[in-house]
């Protein structure tokens, strides 16, 4: 059985690895969630990287139909090709779109599916789902023709919590929450990304990092994704671990903040709860 | 053993299902796990919690249940006998917290309190009255009340192991929701959700497709029109603290209700009355203040606001500068109020007191006055009343 252990590009915590490992074997969905920035989206090619399957991706939209994941039934461009006289007309299955879903089940070798951001649709999206996901199999109406998974796909599912999802969707799935890492996931977790980062540097990066993340009152917390991001400029510009610690009351806030904070107003508050800290201690 | 530790969730609040329980079983019997404990923890919760608001109360049954067992046996599904793990569990326990347990009647009945306790601080907890500050510290380190085989959060455990997991309460915060007798309250907030036409046109408008394409000589013209989407966006400001801990559990019902049923919906609390600031986290309430003005700049008008909130309390406290209990307020909270209001031309007050007792307060006439007589009680009755008057 092929088991996933995380990869050389992605690391992945025992229980994540755990819940991933149960959704292959169970051949059941895996739904995450988590803080944005996490890796949940990554998850998802990385275990299709690590497993050697094709990923298929669904991104879902907040017009997203979950009809569109199965198939979708031209029947405009059929009305007007019928009006212009075309002999494709005659068989309906030329206006049958394949969704990802479809493809999946039709995939040769047993496929990833990632269901991306499954909270931004309706909220009826996940319960038209239901007997897909269980069952793996649907029916082409248009056709008349049942589509049913070769092999059962592992499928992946995010949500970035802005709608509940009904109980009889979450049964069907595993879930597991990405907590947001400690220091020492995130030292390895930058290890992985930048392994050739000064230590000097990332120790004063993280320090710096934690420090902003734990201002409260932070409408946007910086997140793994956006410390990853500033690590690069940081290394771009090539700026010394010196610069970071620096006490100097004219650079009260790290240099390329803009990669971490993205919000004006936590600008404004982060600029002026440092000020009065540093005044504090002088 | 593991049926009686399904029931044990049950108890504990966590919803599980039949179904989730035997895809437990399924994915043991397919060896997705070899045997640790951590794992255990782990595996149970991908299969059996469904939302990380609920991980904490896995957390204390957990830690209750497997008190004392750190390696499972190589065949879970054999049956354990609970007397065994009774006596592990009692392997831990001094002579003088054994008597203790006996003199509570015996490790059911402690079990039983200590939920009842669990359930006692959870309530107050999201009540925000009596827990700020408390946040990092046990629970039962707290109370004093300590029996070692089912104390709760003070295991010194091996650094980065799932004991320490389940033995920190991580999620505590995430513990939102009161999921019994919220459906009740679920049908009457449906009303509020007002289809409104607006976003991407995706439908067929048949009728002005058939217009069109006549006045087109027979070609074909198709006509779209927007799709619905639930554009309805609420501010609800709840009171806490104070002579509102009595109606606590209807508050929590409602806004876990709530939370569910709209896109935009921003909860803020208060304490007694509006003044110029409120806050959105009960724990860090002393901290992180939302000034009522940058509110009213942030959410513009079209927002529909509720408060909630029994509006018992001396007079002064809203008609006066410095009514406040809680702090100096430079202007009388009639004013704020008043603001808020001329903001959000769409505003009902929702009352937990019972309607045939709102005469004997003078504070709740002057609210009434205050909000145009727009107060409803917190019944299912008034939410109607009340959401009749927001759809308008």
């Amino acid at each position: 059985m092929s088991r996933f252990t995380g990869t050389d590009t992605y690391v992945a915590t025992d229980d994540l690895t755990m819940a991933v490992n149960a959704a292959i074997a169970l051949e059941r969905p895996l739904l995450i969630k988590g803080e944005p920035g996490t890796g949940k989206t990554m998850l998802a090619i990385e275990v299709a990287k690590s497993l050697g399957r094709p990923l298929i991706q669904w991104h879902i939209k907040s017009t997203g139909k979950a009809q569109q994941g199965l198939y979708e039934y031209d029947a405009v461009s059929r009305l007007r090709d019928s009006q212009l006289g075309d002999d494709r007309v005659q068989d309906i299955a030329n206006y049958i779109k394949r969704g990802p879903l479809w493809e999946a089940f039709e995939s040769e070798t047993p496929a990833v599916v990632l269901i991306d951001e499954i909270d931004k649709a309706d909220i009826e999206f996940p319960n038209d789902l239901l007997r897909e996901l269980d069952r793996m199999e649907f029916y082409v109406y248009e056709t008349q023709q049942l589509v049913r998974a070769r092999h059962r796909p592992t499928i992946i599912i995010t949500s970035n919590n802005e709608k509940e999802l009904p109980d009889a969707f979450l049964r069907r799935c595993f879930f597991h929450y990405i907590k947001f890492p400690d220091r020492e996931t995130m030292e390895r977790i930058v290890d992985v990304h930048y392994p050739h980062i000064k230590r000097s540097l990332l120790r004063e990066a993280l320090e710096a990092f934690f420090e902003i993340r734990d201002v409260p009152g932070l409408k946007k917390k910086p997140s793994t994704s956006e410390l990853l991001d500033w690590l690069k400029l940081l290394m771009a510009e090539d700026i010394s671990p010196e610069v970071l610690r620096s006490q100097d009351q004219h650079k009260i806030i790290p240099p390329l903040h803009g990669a971490l904070i993205k919000n004006e107003q936590d600008v404004h508050l982060f600029e002026r709860l440092v000020f009065m800290s540093r005044r504090g201690k002088a | 053993m593991l049926t009686d530790f399904f029931f044990k969730l049950k108890e504990g609040g966590v919803p599980v299902t039949i179904k989730e329980f035997l895809t437990l079983l399924e994915a043991l019997r397919k060896h997705v796990i070899a045997g640790s404990l951590d794992e255990f923890y782990y595996l149970a919760r991908v299969c059996l919690v469904k939302d990380e608001k609920h991980f904490d109360r896995y957390d204390r049954v957990f830690a209750a249940y497997f008190k004392g067992i750190t390696n499972l046996p190589p065949d879970l599904l054999a049956q354990i006998p609970e007397e065994w793990l009774r006596r592990q569990a009692e392997l831990l326990l001094s002579d003088e917290e054994k008597e203790l347990i006996r003199s509570l009647g015996g490790w059911e009945k402690l079990m039983e309190t200590l939920r009842k306790r669990l359930e006692e601080q959870r309530g107050r907890h999201q009540g925000g009255s009596k827990w700020i500050g408390t946040a990092g510290t046990s629970p039962f380190g707290a109370y004093g009340y300590n029996p070692e085989g089912v104390r709760i959060g003070q295991e010194g455990s091996r650094n980065r192991s799932a004991v320490k997991v389940w033995d920190q309460r991580t999620y505590r915060n995430l513990d939102d929701a009161v999921e019994l007798g919220t459906r009740n309250i679920k049908v009457a907030l449906r009303r509020l959700r007002r289809f409104a036409r607006e976003g991407a046109a995706e439908e067929l408008d048949l009728d002005d497709t058939i217009r069109s394409t006549a006045k087109n000589a027979g070609w074909l013209d198709i006509k779209m029109v927007p799709e619905r989407h639930n554009a309805v966006k609420v501010l609800l400001f709840l009171d806490v603290g104070g002579s509102m801990d009595d109606h606590v559990r209807v508050c929590e019902e409602l806004f876990s209700a709530t939370r569910t049923e709209f896109k935009h919906l921003e909860y803020f609390y208060f304490h007694n009355f509006l003044y110029e600031r409120v806050w959105k986290d009960n724990r860090r309430r002393h901290t992180e203040k939302m000034g009522v003005f940058e509110l009213m700049h942030t959410y513009a008008h079209d927002y529909k606001v509720i408060f909630v909130g029994d509006a018992t309390m001396s007079p002064y406290e809203i008609s006066y500068p410095g009514g406040s209990v809680e702090h100096h307020n430079e202007e009388p909270g009639a004013v704020w109020l008043k603001r808020v209001l001329d903001v959000y031309p769409h505003a009902i007050w929702l009352n937990p007191q019972p309607e045939d007792r709102w005469g004997y307060y003078d504070s709740i006439g002057i609210v009434r006055e205050l909000m145009e007589d727009r107060m409803f009680p917190l019944t299912l009755a008034g939410l109607e009343a009340g959401m009749r008057e927001l759809g308008r």
